[in-house]
């Protein structure tokens, strides 16, 4: 599908945000139409939140369902980039709330669904109870000539993908050619997006060191609740928007701000389309849905 | 309660100043608590060009304390108390914030270091 035809059928279902198209994969021009396909990016449901930051978040993630199921084409599969569940020091409400979150998800249309998780949902407990009900915490598949890496850099509570981790990584890209598309998928910014206010991954630098001698590499994160995108040399990365509450931009004040107040018409909330052709287009998907 | 002082050596000059911990010049110290999810006191002062000694004890979990601007961070462990030495070469104000996850809060634990000429 070209990209102004994704446009048009997202624009007639009445569902098109903004489009963000960047120019990704260089070295794939020729050959990129015979593999496009699309997958949904769900961030930040934090299920279990209760708090002035959404008045509507026992709902939210219903709506984003609804609105994926109500695409007019259905995506090859959808991620969740983490913190599925809101934090609590009690494992017996964590499991509680991972067990509803997983019931709301299932109604989703597409059933290739993969989870991963975020330090609410992994962090107090090094991810067992994530374990329990999502399996494993990172992962790889290949899908339609291109390579997904998930990277979990939450289950180590001081923000780490760890050594082990570092070393599956790089056994795994020692298979990939210098020139395969590859897609990364990480709950914390793998950067240093601002550091005082811990917007980073420990040792991300390692990771992206790794990556850095593949010429077809693009990131999708979650954790900062909003649309950035950023390059560290030629790979991108490209959070997401939240399905329960907006942050502060990036580096706005010294210490990280509580979250500013819900306002509904800056349409906060949603999920993402991802388009994977000779370019990555990302359609923002506000919730929508009553 | 059983306190034992951990031990540990950094030496190094990053943007805000010279970082040590447990160095023979420790000057001013100051005594910061980390529980669930505060630092107390969450301001702490200090000169520049004058060493100044973080004495950091947990009354709860593990946390952890991280300065980017002086480029040094260390785990905060529940009995013990860790010894941090900074000599401030710059004024102005420097965030600090714990960052290993200790919960619904965590994201506000954080204070300010500042620094007078």
């Amino acid at each position: 599908m070209h990209h102004s035809d994704r446009r048009q059928f997202l624009k007639l279902a009445g569902l098109a945000g903004v489009t963000f198209t960047a120019g990704l994969f260089p070295q794939r021009q020729a050959e990129a139409q015979a593999s496009d396909f699309h997958f949904v990016q769900f961030s930040d449901t934090h299920w279990g939140y209760k708090g002035a930051a959404n008045p509507d978040a026992e709902h939210t993630l219903e709506k984003a369902v609804a609105t994926v199921n109500g695409l007019a084409t259905k995506p090859d599969f959808i991620v969740f980039t983490g913190d599925l569940t809101h934090t609590t020091d009690d494992g017996k409400l964590r499991r509680e709330r991972m067990k509803r979150f997983k019931e709301i998800v299932s109604a989703l249309a597409v059933k290739d669904v993969r989870f991963m998780p975020g330090e609410h949902d992994a962090s107090l407990d090094k991810g067992e109870a994530f374990q329990e009900f999502f399996g494993a915490t990172h992962w790889t598949f290949d899908h339609k000539g291109v390579h997904f890496i998930a990277l979990d850099n939450v289950s180590d509570p001081a923000a780490k993908l760890g050594d082990e981790q570092l070393a599956w990584l790089a056994a795994d890209l020692k298979q990939r050619k210098p020139d395969d598309r590859i897609v990364v998928f990480t709950h914390r910014p793998l950067f240093d997006l601002v550091p005082n206010w811990d917007w980073a991954t420990a040792d991300g630098a390692k990771a992206i060191e790794l990556l850095m001698p593949y010429e077809n590499v693009v990131v999708f994160y979650g954790h900062i609740h909003q649309e950035h995108h950023h390059m560290t040399g030629h790979i991108a990365h490209h959070a997401a928007k939240s399905l329960i509450f907006p942050q502060a931009t990036p580096g706005d004040a010294p210490k990280r701000p509580p979250p500013p107040p819900f306002d509904a018409s800056l349409k906060p909330l949603g999920t993402r389309d991802v388009a994977m052709g000779k370019a990555v287009t990302i359609t923002e998907l506000p919730v929508t849905k009553a | 309660m059983k306190r034992r002082v951990f031990t540990a050596l950094l030496v190094g000059s990053v943007a805000g100043g010279t970082v040590r911990l447990l160095a023979a010049e420790t000057g001013k110290e100051v005594s910061v608590a980390a529980s669930k999810f505060e630092f107390t006191p969450d301001t702490v002062k200090a000169k520049v060009g004058a060493p100044l000694t973080l004495v950091l004890t947990s009354l709860d979990r593990i946390h952890g304390f991280k300065m980017p601007e002086f480029g040094v961070r260390t785990d905060i462990i529940p009995d013990k108390e860790t010894r941090l030495t900074i000599t401030p070469t710059k004024p102005g104000s420097f965030t600090f914030f714990c960052d290993v996850f200790c919960g619904d809060g965590h994201e506000e634990m954080a204070g300010t270091l500042v620094v007078e000429a």
